[in-house]
C-alpha cells in the first residue's frame, strides 16, 4: 500500500489526468453464465485476434468435459459453486455510497490501522469521489523510463495486440489451459491481468507492482498474470494490496506464469487481503488461484513470497517446475486463518534439472474456528542428480477450535538427491501472552508481536515496504482470536 | 501514603489458599526483601500483584498510589509502573530482544501520552542500558530468551527494567543460578535504578544477593504468610539458622 499511498499523494499534486483509458464498462455488460457466446463477447471486446479466441474457445470445451472434475482433494468445505450463476464480464456496479458514514465501521478502522489517506479508504470501500484516482499518470512516467530500459510492462490485453509473438509463445506454456478446472476457466474467461517482459541481461531497477498497472478496473475475479525474464535478467514482481479488499464477484480463479531463462531471476511476491468473510463465514471470497513459475535456464530462480489473510477458501500452490540444471525454486509463504475462513495452500517443486536446489518455509497460523493446511509436494525426477529440497513447516495455533494440518508429498526417482523435511507445531502460550503483557503491552499487541516472530523468516523476503506493510496486516487480522 | 500497599491479601490457587493474610508497605525509595522456602508463595504473591491469570484473590488489597491494583488487567498494571522479573523467563522465538524491548517501551509512552520512541534515540538508550550493565550489546539481537544462558536471561529481565523505569519493581529470584559476576550485573542494575520514588520487592532464597542490594527491611514468607519483619541482620539470622522456627510456628 506504501506505493499507492505514494501513487495517491502524486496524483494529487498532479494535474488532472488526461488520458481516457479507462472504458466506460457500465454499458459494456454481458448477461449471467457461461457459454461459448460469453468467451466470444469478452474476446470481441477486447478485440482480440483470431489466434487468441481460438485458445479461450478451446479452453472452454475443455473445461465443458471437466464439469465433474472440480477438485475436491483439498481440505476445504463449501457449497457447490453454480458457475451459470455468476458474471464473467463487468458485473453489474453496486451503487456508490453517498459517504463513509454508510460503510461497516470494522472496515475504516482496519483502514485506519493500516495508516490508509483518506481519499484511499473512500476508494477501497466503494464510496463515490470527486477527485480522481488512478494511478495512471504515475504509471505513465514509470513505464516511459521502463520501456527505455526494454522492459515491457503493460496490461496482457494490450500486449496481445502489440507483442503477440511473446504471449503466443509463453502463455500456456507454463500452466496449459488443459491444467486443471480452475485454471482452465480462466484460460476460457481471463478479464485482464499483467504482462512483463525483462530483456536479456537488464536488472530492473524497480519492483514492478500491480498498482501501476493501467486499466486494472474489474480484473481480479480472473486475473491473468505472465511474467518472462529472458537470460540474465533480474525482476522483483509484487502483487496485491494489504487493505482488505471488497469485490463483489465471490469466484475468484486467477492464473499466473512465470518464466526464467538462462540465469535469469524472478522474485514474486504477494499479499492476499480479499474480503474474509465475516465472524461466522458469511459472505467471503473463494480464491482458487493457479501460480506456476518454470525455471527454464541454466541457473535460473524463482522466488515465491505469499502473505495470504484474506479469502473465506484459499487454494493456492504456487509452484516451480525447475528443468534448467542448478536452477533454483524457493517458496515462503504466511497463511493466516480467523473465524470460518479455510486455507489449502502450499508449493509443487518439481526437479528435473541437474544440481536443481529448492526451498520452502511455510508458516501456517490458524485461530477461531479457522483451517489451515500445508499442502506440499517435492518431486525428483530420475534425471535430477543432486538435486537438493530443504522443507519447513511451521503450524501456529490460536485457540483450542481451530485446526492446522501439514501433508507434504515427496517422491524421488534418484538415488543421489537429499531431501529434508521439518515440521513444528506450537501454540502461542498463556506464558508468553502474560509475559508480553507484563511489559505493558495489550492482548492484540502482544499477539501481533508473537506470530511476526513466528513468521519473520517469511517477511523478510518481502520488499522493505511491503515487509512493514504486511507485518501490521498479520496483527490485524488476528484481531479478536484471544480471550 | 505508601507507594504500594498489600493489605490482608488472601489468595488461592486452584481452589488452595496459598497467601493467607500478606500485609506489606512500600515506601518510595525503599528496598524490600521477601525471603522463605521454597513452595511458600513467593512467586505467588508476585504472580497476583502482576495480575497472572489463575489465581484467585479471595481477600484483600492491593493498591498502587492508592489506586485498586486488583481491578487492572495485566497490561494496565505494567503501564502504570509495575514490573515482574520472572523467575522463569519466557521464550519469544524469532522476536530480537531489540524488537521486544521498543514495543513495550511504546506501550508505556502511548500509555503517557508520549509518540513512539525515534529508531536512533531507541538504538542510543538500549546501548547506554547495556553498557551501564555490563552487557554485550548484541544481545539484543537475538530472540528474547531463546537459546539464553540462565545468566543471560536473568540479564534480560534487568536490561527490560531498566529500560521500562517501573515505579515499583518485583524481582523474584533474580539471584538463582546466577555465577558471582552475573549476580553484580543484576544488583548493579537495581542499584542504579534505586531513587526516592521508586520501590523494589525482592524476592530471594539467598543472603547472598541482599550484600549487594542491601534492603530496608526484610520479611520472612512461610506458609503463606509474613511471620517476622527486620532489618538487613534478619537475613543473616536467616543464612545461619534456617527456616525451621517459622515453619514450627505455622504448622
Ligand atoms: N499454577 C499453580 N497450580 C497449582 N498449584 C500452584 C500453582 N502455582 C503455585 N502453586 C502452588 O502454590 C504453592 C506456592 O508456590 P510458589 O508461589 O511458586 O512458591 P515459591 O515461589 O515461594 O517457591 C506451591 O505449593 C505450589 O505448588
Ligand atoms: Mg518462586
Amino acid at each position: 500500500m506504501a506505493v499507492t499511498r505514494e501513487t495517491a499523494a502524486a496524483v494529487r499534486d498532479v494535474e488532472q489526468y488526461k488520458y481516457g483509458f479507462v472504458t466506460d464498462i457500465e454499458s459494456d455488460m454481458a448477461p449471467k453464465g457461461l457459454n461459448e457466446d460469453i468467451v466470444r463477447f469478452i474476446s470481441a471486446k477486447k478485440n482480440e485476434p483470431e489466434w487468441m479466441l481460438e485458445w479461450r474457445l478451446k479452453a472452454y470445451r475443455h473445461w465443458l468435459t471437466l464439469a465433474d472434475e472440480e477438485p475436491t482433494w483439498a481440505k476445504l468445505h463449501f457449497p457447490k459453486i453454480n458457475y451459470q450463476d455468476s458474471y464473467y464480464y463487468a458485473a453489474p456496479k453496486r451503487e456508490k455510497l453517498a459517504s463513509l458514514d454508510e460503510v461497516d465501521p470494522k472496515l475504516l478502522e482496519t483502514y485506519k490501522k493500516l495508516g490508509i489517506p483518506l481519499l484511499e479508504q473512500q476508494m477501497l470501500a466503494g464510496v463515490a469521489v470527486d477527485a480522481v484516482f488512478d494511478s495512471v499518470s504515475v504509471a505513465t512516467t514509470y513505464k516511459k523510463k521502463l520501456e527505455e530500459m526494454g522492459v515491457i510492462f503493460m496490461p496482457i490485453s494490450e500486449a496481445v495486440h502489440k507483442h503477440p509473438e511473446l504471449v503466443k509463445k509463453y502463455l500456456g506454456s507454463v500452466v496449459p489451459y488443459t491444467d486443471n478446472f480452475y485454471a482452465t476457466l480462466n484460460c476460457a474467461v481471463f478479464t485482464d491481468g499483467s504482462f512483463v517482459y525483462i530483456p536479456k541481461g537488464l536488472r530492473c531497477p524497480m519492483e514492478l507492482s500491480t498498482y501501476f498497472r493501467i486499466n486494472e478496473k474489474n480484473t481480479g475475479q480472473f486475473e491473468r498474470t505472465l511474467i518472462i525474464a529472458d537470460a540474465g535478467s533480474y525482476v522483483s514482481y509484487l502483487e496485491g494490496c494489504t487493505a482488505p479488499q471488497r469485490d463483489e464477484n465471490q469466484l475468484h480463479a486467477a492464473v499466473v506464469e512465470l518464466i526464467a531463462l538462462d540465469d535469469a531471476e524472478i522474485k514474486y511476491s504477494t499479499v492476499q487481503n480479499w474480503y474474509p468473510g465475516d465472524a461466522d463465514g458469511k459472505g467471503g471470497i473463494f480464491n482458487f488461484v493457479t501460480k506456476r513459475g518454470a525455471c527454464r535456464g541454466k541457473n535460473s530462480k524463482i522466488m515465491w513470497t505469499q502473505v495470504e489473510t484474506g479469502s473465506a477458501i484459499t487454494w493456492k500452490y504456487p509452484s516451480c517446475i525447475l528443468q534448467g540444471d542448478n536452477s533454483v525454486g524457493e517458496f515462503y509463504s504466511v497463511a493466516i486463518t480467523n473465524n470460518r475462513q479455510q486455507a489449502d495452500t502450499g508449493t509443487k517443486m518439481i526437479h528435473l534439472g541437474k544440481g536443481t536446489r529448492s526451498k520452502i518455509v511455510s508458516k501456517g497460523i490458524s485461530a477461531g474456528y479457522a483451517d489451515n493446511t500445508y499442502r506440499g509436494l517435492v518431486r525428483i525426477g530420475a534425471k535430477a542428480d543432486g538435486a537438493r529440497n530443504y522443507t519447513q513447516c511451521d503450524s501456529l495455533l490460536i485457540g483450542d477450535k481451530c485446526g492446522a494440518h501439514t501433508v507434504p508429498y515427496i517422491e524421488t526417482r534418484n538415488p543421489s538427491a537429499v531431501t529434508e523435511h521439518e515440521a513444528t507445531t506450537s501454540k502461542i502460550s498463556d506464558d508468553q501472552l502474560f509475559y508480553c503483557m507484563q511489559r505493558g503491552m495489550n492482548q492484540e499487541e502482544a499477539v501481533s508481536l508473537i506470530v511476526n516472530g513466528f513468521c519473520k523468516e517469511v517477511l523478510q523476503t518481502l520488499p522493505m515496504e511491503f515487509a512493514v506493510e504486511a507485518q501490521k496486516l498479520v496483527g490485524i487480522s488476528l484481531e479478536g482470536s484471544v480471550g | 501514603m505508601a507507594l504500594l500497599e498489600i493489605k490482608n491479601l488472601h489468595a488461592s490457587v486452584a481452589g488452595k489458599e496459598i497467601l493467607k493474610g500478606i500485609t506489606l508497605n512500600l515506601e518510595p525509595g525503599e528496598v524490600h526483601a521477601i525471603m522463605g522456602p521454597n513452595g511458600t508463595g513467593k512467586s505467588t504473591l508476585s504472580n497476583v500483584i502482576a495480575g497472572r491469570d489463575g489465581y484467585e484473590v479471595t481477600k484483600g488489597q492491593v493498591l498502587l498510589d492508592g489506586e485498586d491494583v486488583l481491578a487492572m488487567a495485566a497490561d494496565e498494571r505494567a503501564r502504570a509502573g509495575i514490573f515482574l522479573a520472572f523467575q522463569y523467563p519466557v521464550e519469544i522465538p524469532g522476536v530480537t530482544t531489540s524488537a521486544f524491548l521498543k514495543t513495550a517501551l511504546n506501550a508505556k509512552r502511548r500509555a503517557e501520552g508520549k509518540k513512539e520512541i525515534d529508531a536512533m534515540d531507541f538504538l542510543k538508550l538500549v546501548k547506554a542500558k547495556t553498557a551501564v550493565l555490563g552487557m554485550p550489546y548484541d544481545m539484543i539481537k537475538r530472540a528474547l530468551n531463546v537459546g539464553f544462558s540462565g545468566g543471560e536471561k536473568k540479564r534480560a529481565e534487568v536490561l527490560q527494567m531498566t529500560m521500562l523505569e517501573p515505579r515499583v519493581a518485583i524481582l523474584d529470584e533474580t539471584d538463582s543460578g546466577l555465577d558471582i559476576d552475573a549476580l553484580k550485573v543484576v544488583s548493579d542494575g537495581v542499584n542504579s535504578l534505586r531513587s526516592p520514588d521508586r520501590a523494589f520487592l525482592v524476592i530471594t532464597h539467598y543472603q547472598r544477593l541482599l550484600d549487594y542490594i542491601v534492603p530496608d527491611h526484610v520479611h520472612v514468607l512461610a506458609n503463606g504468610r509474613v511471620m517476622a519483619t527486620g532489618g538487613k541482620e534478619l537475613a543473616l539470622e536467616l543464612e545461619a539458622e534456617g527456616y525451621a522456627k517459622y515453619l514450627e510456628t505455622a504448622a
